[in-house]
C-alpha cells in the first residue's frame, strides 16, 4: 500500500490547550493533546485508542472545529492537501467531513429522526425536496424499516439508534468519518454489527477514523492503529502488529495488549518506576525499562518498521 | 485570544457598571432632595438643555430632578418586591420538591392558575385589594412574579433528588439535614441568585406599568409611572421629553439588571463558565 | 452473608416486572459475578441489594439482618459513571472524606494523589475519578461491593491497574464482591462463580441458578 497517493487526512503535531480559570480572574492553561500526529488513507479504517479520556475525542471536535472557544489549536491538519484552520474548517464540516455522534443524545429529541436525516442531507448540499429521499434511501441501507422516519431518538432501542447516528453521517457525500466511542454500552452482537458498517464505509473508499479505548473493537477492523498516551502519539502501528505483540514497538501499547482480560490481565500491572511525570514520556511512571532520557526528555516520533513509534528504546 | 477579556472579567465590569449607575441614580435623588418638587412657574413647559437637561414640564418643575427620584423610588419598589417574590418562590419550589406529593400537586396547582391568570388583570386585583399606594404595588408585584421562579427551582431539586450521589450518601448513613445542606444548596443558591437578579427587570417594569395605569402610588410621588401617565396629556403638544426621557432612563435601568443577569447565569453554568 | 430474598421489582405498574423471585447470596470474600449485555434488569437488582431501592416484594439481609435507615449501609454500589456518583460541586477532598477519613493505605494502594484533593470531580480522568469512588466505598464498615460495569468506560491498563487494587483490597478484607460486567473475559478472571445470564423468560418472572466451579470454564 503506498503511503502518499490516497491520503486523505494528515495531521502533524496537533496540540489542544484549554485556558480556565485557576482562582479570580487568574487564567491558567491546561494541555489536553500535546502532539497528536495521524495520517488516514481513502479506504482505511484508523483507530486512536488510548488512555480512556476527554483527549482523544477532542482531535475529532479539532478537525470540524468545533472546539469551545476558550481552547488553542495548533498544528497541521491537511485534508485532501487542504489546510484545516478554525476558521476554514466551517467550509469543510457536514460536506466532506462528518462525525457520526456518540449517542441518541446529540440528536434534537423533539423532532423526527428521519427529518433529521434529511436536514443533515440538506446541510451536505442536496436540494430539499431530495433530502426526504435520500433520507429514507439512508434508512434502507442501514436495514432500517422506512416507519422509523417518524419515530422520535428516545423510542429507538440501542442497534437501531446506532444506525440512524451513522445514516446521518452517511446520508451526505463526507469522504471523511469520525467515529468517536461508537461501541460505547452495546451489546456484543450490536457492537459487531457498527464496526461492520465502518469497514463497509471504508470498503466503499471512505476514510474513517475510529477513536475507541476499546482496542479489542478496534482491532476487528482498523487497517492501522494510533497508540496516544498522557497527550502524545507515541506509536503508529498496523492491526496485524498486535495479533503477535512481539512486533509492537512501545513498552506502553504492549502492556495495554497484554493487560487484557483475555491476555495477561493484572499480571501485567508492575510497580512504579522511579519516573515522575516531568516532561519526559508519558509512560515513564509505570515503564519496566524505564531509564534516565526517559524521565526527562520527550523522544521525538520516528518512522520504524513499517510504522513509528516516539521511544528512546525503540526496539528495532 | 487572551486580548479579548472573558467572562469573568467582563462580569465585573458589568458589575461595576452596575452599581456606579445606581450609585447615580440614589446620589441624584438624594442632591437634589425636593427639587423636582418645586415649581417654577416662569420656567414652563422648556425643552431640554443645558441648564434643564432633561426638559421641565408644563409646572416648571425640572425633569432630571423628577425622573432621578422616580428611578430611585421605581428601584426601591421593584427589588423589594422581586426579593419577596424571590423568597416566596424559594420556599414554595423546595416544600414542593421536599415534601410529598400532596404538597407538590398543591404548589403545582396553585402554580398553573397564577401562570394562567392575565399578568396584569392579577397585579391590579391585588393592587385594588390592598388599597394602592406602594404598599400596594410590593405586595402585588411580589405575589405574582413567583410561579416561574417555583418552576425552575422545583424542577432542580427534583432533578438532585434522583441523582446517584445524594442516594449515595443516604446509604452511608447521613441525615436528610446534612444532605440538604451540603449537597442541595450548592446547586439551589446559583439558581435562585439567578432568577433573583433576572426577577428585578420584570418587577421594576410591572412596578411602572401599575402606577401608570393609577393603580400605584400618588400623583405627587414622582414614580416613572407617575411621569409616563402625567405625560401622555402633553405629548400631542409636542412635549416629547415628558415621555421620552423618563422612559429612556428605566429602559437602562432595567436593561442593566438584565445584562447583569445574563453574565451571571453565563459564569455559573457549567458550560460556559470557562470563557 | 448478603441475601436476598424472593425479590421483585419494576419502576411503575405500567411496565414490566424487571424480576420476580429473584435469590442471591454472597458470602464475605467470596467473588460473584453478573454477566449479560448491558440492561436495566442486573443494575436496577444491583440497586435493590445497596438499598438505593425498596423491593416490591421480598427482602435484603445483611448478616440477618434489613438495613436501617440512618446507619452506614455495609452493601457499597459503584456505579458505571463515576461522573454522576460524586457532586461536581464538592472538591475530592470532601468526597473521599464524606463518609469518613480514608487510611493513607488505601489511598497509596489506589494510587491516589494527594495533589488530587483540592480538584474538582471535572478536573480528573475517567479513571481517576473512579479509584476515588473506589476509596470512598472501601470504608472500614464496607463488608460487600457490588461493582456495576466500573470498567467498561475504561481502557485496558486502566482496567487492570483498578481490578488488581480491588482484588488485594478484597481479599485482605474478606469483602464479598458482586461484579457485574458484559465482558465474559473479565468475569473470567476476575469471580469465583456467576450467576446465569439475566434472561426475562416468557411470563415475565425469573429465576436464577448457581453455577459453582472454576470461573475459567463456564464463561464461553
Amino acid at each position: 500500500m503506498s503511503g502518499v497517493r490516497n491520503i486523505m487526512l494528515e495531521i502533524r503535531n496537533l496540540s489542544v490547550h484549554f485556558s480556565s480559570y485557576s482562582k479570580g480572574l487568574k487564567r491558567k492553561s491546561v494541555c489536553t493533546i500535546r502532539s497528536l500526529d495521524l495520517t488516514a488513507n481513502a479506504g482505511q479504517v484508523v483507530a486512536v485508542v488510548g488512555q480512556s479520556g476527554a483527549g482523544k475525542s477532542l482531535l475529532a471536535h479539532a478537525v470540524l472545529g468545533i472546539l469551545p472557544s476558550n481552547s488553542t489549536v495548533s498544528g497541521d491538519i491537511t485534508f485532501k492537501g487542504h489546510r484545516i484552520t478554525p476558521e476554514s474548517a466551517e467550509r469543510f464540516r457536514g460536506r466532506d467531513i462528518a462525525l457520526i455522534p456518540q449517542s441518541v443524545a446529540f440528536l434534537n429529541p423533539l423532532l423526527h429522526v428521519g427529518t433529521q436525516i434529511a436536514r443533515a442531507a440538506v446541510l451536505n448540499g442536496l436540494p430539499a425536496r431530495e433530502a426526504k429521499k435520500a433520507a429514507l434511501l439512508a434508512l434502507e441501507r442501514y436495514g432500517l424499516p422506512s416507519h422509523i422516519y417518524k419515530c422520535f431518538p428516545f423510542q429507538l432501542s440501542g442497534g437501531m439508534a446506532r444506525r440512524v447516528l451513522t445514516a446521518t453521517a452517511t446520508v451526505g457525500s463526507a469522504s471523511l468519518l469520525f467515529a468517536d466511542e461508537p461501541t460505547n454500552g452495546l451489546d456484543v452482537a450490536t457492537a459487531q454489527e457498527t464496526l461492520k458498517h465502518l469497514r463497509e464505509l471504508a470498503d466503499i473508499g471512505k476514510a474513517v477514523v475510529l477513536i475507541t479505548h476499546d482496542i479489542e473493537a478496534a482491532l476487528q477492523v482498523a487497517d492501522k492503529v494510533s497508540v496516544f498516551c498522557g497527550g502524545v502519539t507515541i506509536e503508529e502501528a498496523s492491526a496485524t502488529d498486535f495479533i503477535n505483540s512481539g512486533r509492537l514497538r512501545h513498552p506502553y501499547s504492549v502492556a495495554l495488549w497484554s493487560s487484557l482480560p483475555n491476555n495477561r490481565f493484572i499480571e501485567t500491572i508492575t510497580a512504579k518506576s522511579f519516573c515522575s511525570l516531568n516532561g519526559g514520556c508519558p509512560f515513564g511512571p509505570r515503564c519496566e525499562q524505564a531509564a534516565e532520557e526517559c524521565c526527562q526528555q520527550m523522544p521525538e516520533l520516528i518512522p520504524l518498521r513499517n510504522g513509528k513509534v516516539r521511544c528512546w528504546h525503540a526496539c528495532g | 485570544m487572551l486580548d479579548r477579556l472573558d467572562r469573568r472579567s467582563t462580569t465585573i465590569f458589568t458589575i461595576a457598571g452596575c452599581i456606579f449607575l445606581f450609585g447615580v441614580v440614589l446620589t441624584g435623588a438624594w442632591l437634589y432632595g425636593e427639587h423636582g418638587e418645586v415649581t417654577h412657574l416662569n420656567s414652563r413647559k422648556l425643552a431640554p438643555s443645558l441648564s434643564h437637561p432633561f426638559g421641565t414640564d408644563w409646572l416648571g418643575r425640572d425633569m432630571l430632578a423628577r425622573t432621578l427620584k422616580g428611578l430611585r423610588i421605581s428601584l426601591f419598589v421593584g427589588l423589594s418586591a422581586a426579593s419577596c417574590s424571590a423568597i416566596i418562590a424559594l420556599i414554595l419550589g423546595l416544600a414542593a420538591a421536599t415534601m410529598g406529593k400532596t404538597i407538590d400537586a398543591v404548589v403545582t396547582l396553585l402554580v398553573d392558575m397564577a401562570m394562567a391568570t392575565p399578568h396584569l388583570v392579577l397585579l391590579i386585583l391585588i393592587a385594588f385589594a390592598c388599597g394602592g399606594g406602594a404598599k400596594g404595588v410590593i405586595i402585588a408585584v411580589a405575589a405574582s412574579h413567583w410561579p416561574s421562579l417555583t418552576r425552575v427551582i422545583r424542577a432542580e431539586v427534583l432533578q438532585l433528588q434522583s441523582a446517584e450521589y445524594i442516594k449515595l450518601s443516604q446509604q452511608m448513613g447521613k441525615s436528610r439535614l446534612y444532605i440538604a445542606k451540603k449537597h442541595m444548596l450548592p446547586h439551589v443558591v446559583p439558581q435562585f441568585l439567578i432568577g433573583l437578579l433576572l426577577l428585578f427587570p420584570h418587577a421594576i417594569l410591572h412596578a411602572a406599568a401599575l402606577t401608570f395605569l393609577g393603580f400605584g402610588m400618588s400623583p405627587h410621588t414622582p414614580a416613572v409611572g407617575v411621569l409616563l401617565a402625567e405625560s401622555m396629556r402633553y405629548l400631542s403638544m409636542g412635549l416629547w421629553w415628558l415621555a421620552v426621557t423618563p422612559g429612556i432612563a428605566l429602559v437602562i435601568a432595567v436593561k442593566a439588571f438584565d445584562i447583569l443577569g445574563s453574565n451571571v447565569r453565563a459564569l455559573l453554568d457549567p458550560r460556559t463558565c470557562q470563557e | 452473608m448478603l441475601v436476598g430474598k424472593d425479590l421483585a421489582f419494576r419502576y411503575s405498574r405500567k411496565q414490566d416486572w424487571l424480576f420476580q423471585g429473584m435469590n442471591i447470596s454472597i458470602a464475605p470474600g467470596e467473588r460473584v459475578g453478573l454477566p449479560g449485555p448491558s440492561g436495566r434488569g442486573k443494575s436496577t437488582l444491583a440497586k435493590v441489594l445497596a438499598g438505593y431501592l425498596p423491593p416490591l416484594m421480598g427482602n435484603v439481609f445483611v448478616n440477618g439482618k434489613s438495613q436501617e435507615n440512618g446507619t452506614f449501609n455495609p452493601v457499597q454500589l459503584l456505579f458505571q459513571h463515576p461522573e454522576l456518583a460524586v457532586n461536581p460541586r464538592w472538591r475530592i477532598k470532601e468526597v473521599l472524606t464524606e463518609a469518613g477519613e480514608p487510611s493513607r493505605g488505601l489511598l497509596q494502594q489506589l494510587e491516589i494523589d494527594e495533589s488530587w484533593f483540592y480538584r474538582y470531580p471535572h478536573e480528573l480522568s475517567g479513571g481517576e475519578l473512579q479509584r476515588v469512588c473506589l476509596a470512598r466505598a472501601l470504608d472500614p464498615r464496607t463488608k460487600f461491593l457490588l461493582c456495576d460495569e466500573i470498567t467498561s468506560m475504561l481502557d485496558a491498563l486502566t482496567q487492570a491497574l483498578i481490578w488488581k487494587a480491588v482484588l488485594n483490597i478484597v481479599a485482605d478484607r474478606n469483602i464479598g464482591l458482586l461484579v457485574i460486567s458484559h465482558d465474559n473475559a473479565l468475569l473470567g478472571r476476575i469471580c469465583q462463580r456467576s450467576v446465569l445470564s439475566f434472561e426475562t423468560s416468557e411470563n415475565g418472572s425469573n429465576k436464577h441458578a448457581y453455577v459453582h466451579g472454576n470461573a475459567h470454564t463456564h464463561h464461553e
